[in-house]
């Protein structure tokens, strides 16, 4: 029964994060959220009247003309509940409801390739393409990252051991964005091999489009994987220098079991269920860097556009693209968390 | 668990790690003494005015660049210390700024500018000539300054590109063998005679001043031979000398690294300290909010509270904060746990001692070491994280941070134009710190840690 128990635990934290999130980035944006859709209604509501030029004709003075048009507002400002300040409860409540059933409303200044301002077409046009360069880039992070932390954990002090700490160490102290820069310096700029900027010059309707969008990929999907597989390697060989020293794997040498099968079927078998959890939470944790490192090389994807819409204060894309970002981060910690529980009896219960 | 403060210097005085990770910060700090000192506030309080950085080059390489080169890059040079001449004959005073440059460089530069501001009375004459290595003298330029009864100040930009300039140099053709057409003035007058290629030497650059009042003075004088290369930085677009900004960055990263390591540890440790003691309802609590801060994703969230509430550089030190203690505080918690069941916290307990007491007496201390070894390792996390927000163009704009110059870079497409010196010194000072309390942090904790021990 623990295991249950605690799913419906951390499930119920989840969604209680999710709601504090949503209603955290509504209370900061909120206000000026406001003053936005008052403006928008002012603007169609006299957009509409000067349309049909009898209306105007219909009135002696401009003054009443004037009166007639800001009474206008004001039905169509209480029509929309927007005469109720935008921290009342109903509001809240209701801007709340909406984006739980991903209604995010127009964007105020964006569009996607296609030219719709609908936040949710925007959004699901710019998130498969974050998904495909940063899954692509965390597999292969981690596929380098299991390999080498094997290795050197199996062989602790040699070349290759030294060689992986070292280079770990010293990767994660730089910033991805930053050798981003430098990889568009040394391979667009001296060697002219990739294109500095990563969106394709042709539109997102053209056959070739697909193929243009990998080779602009290749240069942002290096970078990652450059600075992200020290780090793992060094967590994996953590693990392995840990399992290695356990009792079993002494008595199997004993045995006469070869040292690669050793490592790599019984070893790296035990360091999983850690190294399992920890895929699940880099996924997430990538995504939340995607925006400083698709800024740079200027990817078009939900990081780029997180980006463009807070330089722009364009409210529903930011309001929209936090609520993704953070159910993608949730949806990653409670997979991990259930991994960790499921591999972990001691977390379950507690102790 | 209980390790005292001699053995720790003891262990780290042994650990290679440690030392270097030391002897880094040594110099870092170094360096922002040196900045604070040497740089006055002023001229990083000026880094965002244009007016300040008037005299500068453009996108100036990095002066030492030359030393590598077969071909020298013509420095830019700003010289402001003339040799002052007075002549006197009858009632016709001439005053006569000298300004000599070696010229050494196998391209033309790009301009020169005399800025100058003179105070007289009447209409003086004023008479810009340059004496070449070969010995030839043309004169650039004389011009009367306006007239004036009272006595009055007047202050001037000369500039190359000045068409009264190329005239005058047009007028002097015959000392060249070729067509002077659409050569520019500092094409013309740093060229060799007999083919257009630049002459090497001393020049001098003169400035006349003729009046009949023997008051006239300049109290300002300064020629500019502007150039592709500068100081030992190089300069930005905007003209910036990047020596500036990198120096300053070097404070403000570790003010902001340290001071949310810090603030962030100290408030992780209380919070999961107190929530370990207590434990029960307190703790389940405590710990649940934990949970949602945890699940907080931060970069976007920090990046709308710079936006919408304020992106001064201390309000974002807190917020860095608020995402920065969730770690430590879980691990406390549990090291409190552990804590808690030993003998003498009973004794204590008993005694009657203030809870309170208890855990700043007995529990904190023997979580000392672990808290200075996650401040190190917090250090890098929080420098990085406020470069990046900066790069993002959400940080402190009156601060040139290393985060800020690389933005710049980024807006100005550095990059892709091959702008190495603008690029690479600010990435490398953000590595080079964090490195530093990587390395003591790696070196704490496996002191800390005994079972990393090997």
């Amino acid at each position: 029964m623990g295991l249950k128990k605690y799913i419906a635990t951390r499930a119920v934290t989840m969604f209680g994060v999710l709601m504090i999130t949503l209603l955290l980035t509504i209370s900061l944006v909120g206000s000026n959220m406001d003053v936005i859709l008052k403006q928008g209604v002012v603007f169609q509501v006299r957009a509409e009247i000067t349309e049909d030029p009898s209306i105007a004709n219909s009135f002696a003075s401009s003054e009443e003309f004037e009166e007639f048009v800001q009474s206008q507002i004001e039905q169509r400002v209480e029509s929309l509940g927007l005469d109720e300040p935008w921290y009342s409860p109903q509001r809240i409540g209701l801007t709340m409801y909406k984006i739980l059933l991903l209604d995010f409303g127009n964007a105020t200044f964006l569009t996607s390739d296609s030219g719709s301002s609908d936040v949710r077409e925007i959004i699901l046009e710019k998130l498969p393409r974050t998904i495909l360069l940063f899954t692509t880039a965390t597999i292969i992070i981690s596929v380098i990252g299991v390999f080498l932390g094997a290795l050197s954990g199996s062989k602790v002090g040699s070349v290759i051991d030294r060689l992986t700490s070292s280079f770990a160490i010293i990767s994660s102290s730089f910033p991805v964005w930053w050798i981003g820069m430098l990889m568009i310096f040394l391979f667009a700029f001296v060697y002219q091999i990739f294109p500095a900027r990563a969106t394709p010059p042709i539109p997102s309707s053209d056959p070739d489009y697909f193929i243009s969008l990998l080779y602009h990929m290749t240069l942002p999907l290096i970078t990652i994987v450059m600075i992200g597989f020290g780090a793992w390697a060094y967590l994996v060989r953590n693990f392995m220098v840990g399992i290695m020293q356990e009792d079993f794997i002494t008595s199997k040498k004993i045995m006469g079991i070869g040292r690669k099968k050793i490592i790599y079927r019984h070893a790296l078998k035990n360091a999983a269920p850690p190294i399992v959890t920890i895929l699940a939470l880099s996924l997430s944790g990538s995504l939340g860097g995607a925006i400083i490192t698709e800024a740079v090389f200027d990817w078009p994807g939900m990081g780029r556009l997180y980006f463009e819409a807070i330089t722009v204060m364009d409210l529903p894309i930011i309001i929209g693209a936090t609520y993704i970002l953070t159910v993608f981060f949730l949806i990653s910690i409670f997979i991990a968390d259930l991994l960790y529980g499921y591999f972990d009896p001691r977390v379950r219960t507690g102790q | 668990m209980s390790i005292t403060p001699q053995e720790i210097k003891n262990e780290f005085a042994k650990s290679k790690m440690g030392i270097a990770g030391i002897s880094i910060l040594a110099i870092l700090v170094g360096i922002s003494i040196v900045a604070i000192v040497a740089i006055p506030s002023e001229t990083f309080s000026g880094w965002n005015n244009p007016s300040n950085w008037i005299s500068y080059p453009k996108v100036a390489i990095p002066g030492w660049v030359n030393l590598f080169l077969m071909e020298k890059i013509p420095e830019h040079k700003i010289l402001d210390d003339p040799i002052i001449k007075m002549e006197k004959s009858g009632n016709i005073s001439a005053i006569s700024h000298q300004f000599g440059i070696n010229f050494d460089y196998d391209d033309f530069p790009n301009d020169f500018i005399y800025e100058y501001s003179a105070e007289y009375s009447g209409a003086p004459l004023l008479q810009f000539l340059v004496n070449r290595p070969d010995g030839k003298q043309l004169e650039l330029l004389s011009t009367s300054l306006p007239n004036s009864a009272t006595s009055t100040t007047h202050t001037e930009r000369i500039f190359s590109t000045d068409e009264s300039i190329r005239k005058k140099l047009f007028l002097q053709s015959d000392k060249f063998d070729f067509s002077l057409d659409r050569l520019s003035s500092e094409d013309i007058v740093f060229s060799q005679t007999d083919n257009h290629t630049p002459l090497k030497g001393n020049y001098v650059f003169i400035i006349n001043l003729y009046g009949i009042d023997s008051q006239n003075k300049i109290p300002e004088s300064n020629l500019i031979v502007g150039g592709k290369a500068f100081g030992i930085m190089g300069t930005d677009e905007l003209r910036r000398d990047l020596a500036v900004g990198l120096l300053w960055g070097t404070p403000l990263a570790l003010f902001i690294g340290i001071v949310v390591a810090v603030a962030s540890v100290t408030m992780g440790l209380l919070y999961g300290v107190y929530a370990g003691y207590k434990g029960k309802k307190t703790d389940e609590v405590l710990m649940r909010f934990n949970d949602v801060i945890y699940a907080l994703p931060a970069l976007p969230f920090l990046i709308i509270l710079s936006v919408t509430i304020s992106n001064n550089i201390f309000v974002m030190i807190g917020f860095l904060t608020i995402f920065g203690w969730v770690g430590v505080a879980k691990v406390s918690r549990s090291m409190a746990l552990q804590i808690k069941t030993r003998g003498y916290i009973d004794a204590a307990e008993m005694m009657g001692q203030k809870k309170s007491k208890i855990i700043l007496r007995h529990i904190i201390p023997q979580l000392l070491p672990y808290a200075f070894a996650s401040i190190a390792i917090s250090v890098p996390a929080a420098i990085t994280t406020e470069a990046g927000l900066s790069f993002l163009g959400l940080g402190d704009p009156s601060f040139p941070t290393w985060g800020q110059i690389l933005h710049d870079a980024n807006v100005y497409g550095a990059a892709s134009r091959g702008l190495w010196w603008w690029i690479m010194p600010p990435g490398i000072m953000i590595a080079i710190t964090g490195l530093a309390f990587v390395f003591i942090g790696n070196a704490l904790d496996v002191i800390v840690n005994p079972k990393l021990r090997r």
